[in-house]
């Protein structure tokens, strides 16, 4: 971690609650927050929302039926599930409940079927059901032929986590919450409380202190680092498991358009062969424990593994029209359950560890799980009058019906200019989305905003147009545009400043 | 919406679309509209900055702006109307186009005949899922190309160059020239792919390491690229273990391969062949789909612009014929109206010279009965044609009327046939 | 004088023959593998005096682009490239700018002009 200078350990606020990671679950948490009349900071390291294990998941929506029963994580997927979908249309967030399907292979698999169907039944999943192997080729007529069963979780689908992390933290913003980005934690404020309590004040980073009755860490990958600092370790916690994926062309033929997942193993719920909610066919992810947390690389071995794992699902997979390959990493523990509790050692603390699979459609049980160690902190919740959970998302050119597009083009002129063609993302959105409540500053929050860049060119035609608007309307020179985090700049100086000796 | 309608509409403006453009105002069409999405005429050539282009048409050695201009020029002599900065967004088998820009907002160009000139993208690291980081810093030459030579930013200091095509091996020379250092340019084949006279002056000249036989195998750096790994590759271009080599570096410059660009000729209904990745186009350049034809890049790869430049003359010539050929026709038929207590006729539209072929049939119904004799009469701008006794007439009964070849004279020219019904006296 | 052999690849046309050229310092005394008599003509030159064009671009002032594309007229002598690219570095000019304007007039003291490639119109 950072050094700690003087000028960082000077108050700059005081609020009731600060959450620590501006991530999937931190923004959707932030958004519950405020409801109630609360001061609440939520701050991240980077200079955009969600670019940890956020931007690089498999986007599923998990209907339960495999966190086992009587865990935290299986008892807030259900529940969460629930929430996620009424949640995405309060948030204007695109999400398809288009059911999921484990697959069975063998005779091993099917019996693993049948695990997995009383434990989804004991806890409540709806709608859980085996169907035959003829019927699965009939809804998937790619799988392999010698599927056995699948089994049918009509509850699960597919969402677009960017787009969530951006909505919730846009819709916290809106109804009060105070977002800081590049502010790193590297430290809290703690003072004695009692005998076996000690209390945590605030959190001191590189913009200064904040102080705050409650402080809830959210921070992904990095809540080791948080924890350590107070002295909370779980022995059997791993630090980062990487996920590797390969995502196809849209328009590639014989493309699947289901969620198949494998028959999970104790560590991984396998790889996945399915479609993200644009239309793409993904396959993924790998599970690779690794110590270094910074490591997003592809390895080679990976993706032979990717291929391998598909081809078992779907034999006549070919692999052309692969457009790109990426890796996300997520932080886990063996015991594989969230951890989500106010540590006994401490008073106004919360923590949250271990939030990997099913993350993203417990994040609003998780939400509401929060806001109670919250309230058992002592602080009161009183609901705001005017709190307005409906936030709508700024138009999507492509979406749009000619006439609509024309409307839009005599509204604001810079809607007649296409920056990306592949995924027709016009210069009017790019420069809403750089002046929107969660601002997008670099060339990956507008990629995650817009989907600009992920089409079949992978931003060859758009990145110098994106440069260009950027410079622009932040004021930067060019140079100083940056991809995703600090020096992450795209040039490098003018063609005709060149350095001595040139 | 701004409607609109051409003889031609050619959709590009590179040394394809310049030269249809041209060679359809030559050959006598008269809108002829060319549709650029960038913010000048010229195409790729613009920011090909470099010479070697008109070799054999103009049997001179110059840049591609230079070469770009000679056409912009005589586009502009000719009378070719441009529509630049404007973007097409759908193109339908009728040849519609929908096109967005600032000024106008969206455009429907109705267009007799259309030239697909949009030429090739660049094949993404993606595609090749070359493993390791995903930094900044890793660029196709051509988005190099564009950012060194019109936006005026280098995008690294010390390149790795994979490919040696001649995008590739052109870039490894500006580069150099604006002060750059190229540290290694790596080929998967056994031989260089661009042409030999680049080797020469592009990578020999100024002492560029090539590495053939090799490919790159990692990307590292998290935030901007620091080095690349390169491997070399066997027979089946598979990297050999143990054979790894750390490039250090700040960019990796990708020159791998140009894919037609034909996302609006699917679109259009137009079939691709596999094997180039663009239309299947006969002789005179025209698609499956009437009317639509292709030219240059968008057809397959080219190696000189020269050949590009014939390909769009010979589209657009005949782009322009027939677009000449359906102004002909529609100026020839005649509309067919409903008159007096008649309810529809079929056919809507007549071409008065199918009588040279057969007599040609009217079918119509009327509105309300009469119990009656009536006249039927046919006329052309309001001078009779023909007029046929009929004892009553019903809606429920169809009624047919034949024109014959002697009919001809009192038709041709007419802009309105119509049908009426008068009762006798 | 020694007697060297040198190999070449002419980049007359497209074709690229591999020349093998003895030559005695400056002089050329034999060419082999060429397929015309303008690989011969190219050796020659490459040898005596090898050239080549150059090929860059200038800074614009008030240009509806920030550079603009600029040759030789002729090629020049290899050992003078990176110099005169150097002063090009130096130029600035005033848009609007009109095609074949003069840049850098007899480049270097090689009698040569450095010219634009295209007419640049002044920013909007």
């Amino acid at each position: 971690m950072e050094e700690i200078k003087e000028e960082y350990k000077e108050v700059k606020g005081k609020y009731d609650v600060i959450i620590i990671g501006a991530g999937l679950v931190g923004a959707v948490i932030a958004r519950w927050l405020s409801k109630y009349e609360l001061d609440i900071l939520l701050i991240d390291k980077e200079p955009d929302v969600g670019t940890g294990t956020s931007k690089a998941n498999t986007a599923i929506v998990h209907a339960g039926y495999d966190s086992p029963f009587g865990t935290l994580r299986g008892k807030l997927v259900v529940k969460g599930n629930r929430m996620f979908y009424p949640m995405c249309e309060e948030l204007d967030v695109p999400y398809k409940m288009c059911g999921t399907y484990v697959v069975a292979l063998t005779d091993e698999d099917m019996k693993t079927l049948e695990r997995l169907m009383e434990n989804g039944r004991k806890k409540g999943v709806p709608g859980l059901e085996i169907i035959s192997g003829e019927e699965m080729r009939h809804r998937e007529p790619l799988i392999n032929p010698e599927v056995k069963g699948a089994l049918y979780a009509p509850t699960g689908g597919i969402s677009d986590p960017f787009a969530l992390t951006v909505a919730a933290a846009e819709n916290a913003v809106m109804n009060g919450v105070k977002l800081m980005l590049e502010t790193k934690a590297l430290d809290f404020v703690v003072e004695p409380f009692s005998l076996h309590k000690k209390r945590v004040r605030g959190v001191i980073t590189n913009r200064g202190t904040f102080l705050a009755d409650v402080t809830i860490a959210s921070a992904g990958l990095y809540c080791d680092e948080l924890m350590e600092k107070l002295g909370i370790k779980y022995d059997f916690y791993v630090r980062a498991r990487k996920g590797e994926y390969y995502v196809f062309d849209k328009a590639k033929k014989d493309s699947v358009h289901t969620v198949l997942f494998p028959c999970p193993t104790p560590i991984t719920k396998g790889i996945l062969v399915t479609t993200t909610i644009f239309g793409n066919m993904i396959l993924g992810p790998t599970a690779y424990e690794l110590q270094d947390k910074e490591d997003t690389s592809v390895r080679p071995e990976g993706l032979k593994e990717l291929r391998e794992g598909a081809k078992r699902l779907v034999p006549s997979l070919e692999m052309t029209d692969v457009i790109r390959t990426f890796a996300g990493l997520r932080a886990g523990g063996y015991l594989h359950d969230f951890i989500i509790e106010a540590p006994a050692k401490y008073w106004g603390f919360i923590n949250l560890a271990g939030i990997e699979s099913p993350g993203m459609a417990s994040s609003p049980a998780i939400a509401e799980y929060v806001v109670n160690l919250v309230r058992e902190q002592g602080l009161e919740l009183r609901e705001k009058k005017n709190w307005n959970p409906i936030r709508k998302a700024r138009p999507d050119f492509s979406e749009l019906s000619p006439e609509e597009q024309a409307r839009l083009i005599k509204k604001d002129p810079r809607y007649g200019r296409i920056v990306c063609r592949c995924e027709t993302v016009t210069e009017g959105e790019i420069v809403a989305e750089i002046h929107a409540p969660v601002p997008a500053r670099t060339y990956d929050a507008l990629k995650r905003r817009t989907h600009l860049g992920m089409g079949r060119c992978q931003g060859s035609f758009d990145t110098p147009r994106v440069i260009e608007i950027l410079s622009r309307e932040l004021g930067i020179p060019p140079t100083q545009v940056i991809k995703e985090r600090r020096g992450s700049n795209f040039l490098t100086r003018p063609t005709k400043e060149v350095p001595e000796g040139g | 919406m701004l409607e609109k309608r051409c003889d031609v509409a050619v959709i590009g403006s590179g040394p394809a679309g310049l030269a249809a453009a041209i060679a359809a105002k030559e050959a006598g069409a008269q809108d002829v509209v060319i549709i650029e999405r960038d913010v000048e005429l010229g195409g790729i050539l613009l920011q090909c900055v470099h010479n070697g282009f008109g070799l054999e048409i103009f049997k001179e050695d110059l840049t591609g702006p230079e070469y770009a201009y000679r056409f912009i020029e005589r586009a502009k002599e000719v009378g070719v109307e441009a529509l630049v900065d404007t973007f097409v967004l759908d193109l339908t088998p009728l040849r519609e186009i929908y096109a967005i820009n600032k000024r106008d907002g969206m455009i429907k160009l109705d267009a007799r005949a259309v030239v697909l000139a949009m030429g090739c993208r660049e094949r993404p690291r993606g595609a090749l899922a070359i493993p390791g980081f995903r930094p900044a810093g890793v660029y196709t030459a051509g988005t190099a190309q564009r950012l060194v030579n019109i936006e005026g930013y280098m995008p690294g200091e010390r390149f790795v160059i994979l490919g040696s095509g001649d995008i590739g091996m052109i870039m490894a020379r500006r580069l150099t020239f604006e002060g750059a250092k190229v540290e290694r340019m790596i080929e998967i084949l056994p031989y260089v792919s661009g042409l030999r006279r680049n080797y020469v002056q592009c990578v020999l000249d100024y002492d560029i390491p090539l590495q053939l036989r090799h490919t790159v195998t990692f990307v590292k750096g998290h935030d901007r690229v620091e080095a690349v790994v390169s491997s070399e590759v066997d027979e089946n271009w598979q990297p050999i273990p143990g054979t790894e080599e750390t490039i250090p570096c700040d960019t990796l410059l990708l020159s791998v391969g140009l894919i037609p660009e034909n996302e609006l000729s699917k679109k259009a209904g137009v079939q691709l062949d596999p094997l180039t990745g663009g239309p299947y186009v006969d002789e005179t350049m025209q698609t499956n789909v009437p009317g639509i034809f292709a030219a240059g890049n968008v057809v397959h790869v080219y190696d000189l612009v020269d050949w590009v430049t014939q390909a769009g003359y010979l589209a657009g010539r005949h782009a322009g014929e027939y677009a000449i050929q359906r102004r002909k026709e529609s100026g020839r038929r005649l509309r067919v109206v409903a008159g007096d207590n008649v309810h529809h006729v079929v056919p809507h539209v007549f071409d008065p010279l199918s009588l040279e072929r057969e007599p040609q049939e009217l079918q119509f119904r009327v509105r309300h009965p009469v119990e009656a004799p009536v006249w039927i009469k046919v006329e052309a701008d309001g001078k009779l044609v023909k007029q046929k006794k009929e004892r009553y007439v019903r809606p429920s009964e169809m009624i047919m009327l034949k024109l014959s070849p002697e009919d001809y004279d009192k038709i041709a020219g007419a802009r309105e046939l119509s049908v009426r019904v008068e009762e006798k006296e | 004088m020694a007697v060297e052999t040198t190999k070449l690849i002419c980049i007359t046309c497209p074709l690229g023959c591999e020349l093998k050229v003895t030559h005695e310092g400056k002089r050329v005394l034999e060419v082999e593998g060429h397929q015309c008599k303008r690989g011969v003509e190219y050796a020659q030159q490459e040898i005596s005096d090898p050239r080549r064009m150059i090929i860059t671009t200038v800074r614009v002032k008030g240009g509806f682009h920030a550079l603009v594309p600029v040759r030789s007229t002729e090629p020049v002598p290899k050992a003078k490239i990176f110099p005169i690219l150097r002063k090009l570095r130096e130029v600035e000019l005033k848009a609007p700018v009109e095609m074949h304007q003069v840049v850098l007039a007899n480049a270097e003291g090689t009698g040569i002009d450095v010219v634009t490639s295209r007419p640049l119109p002044a920013a909007n």
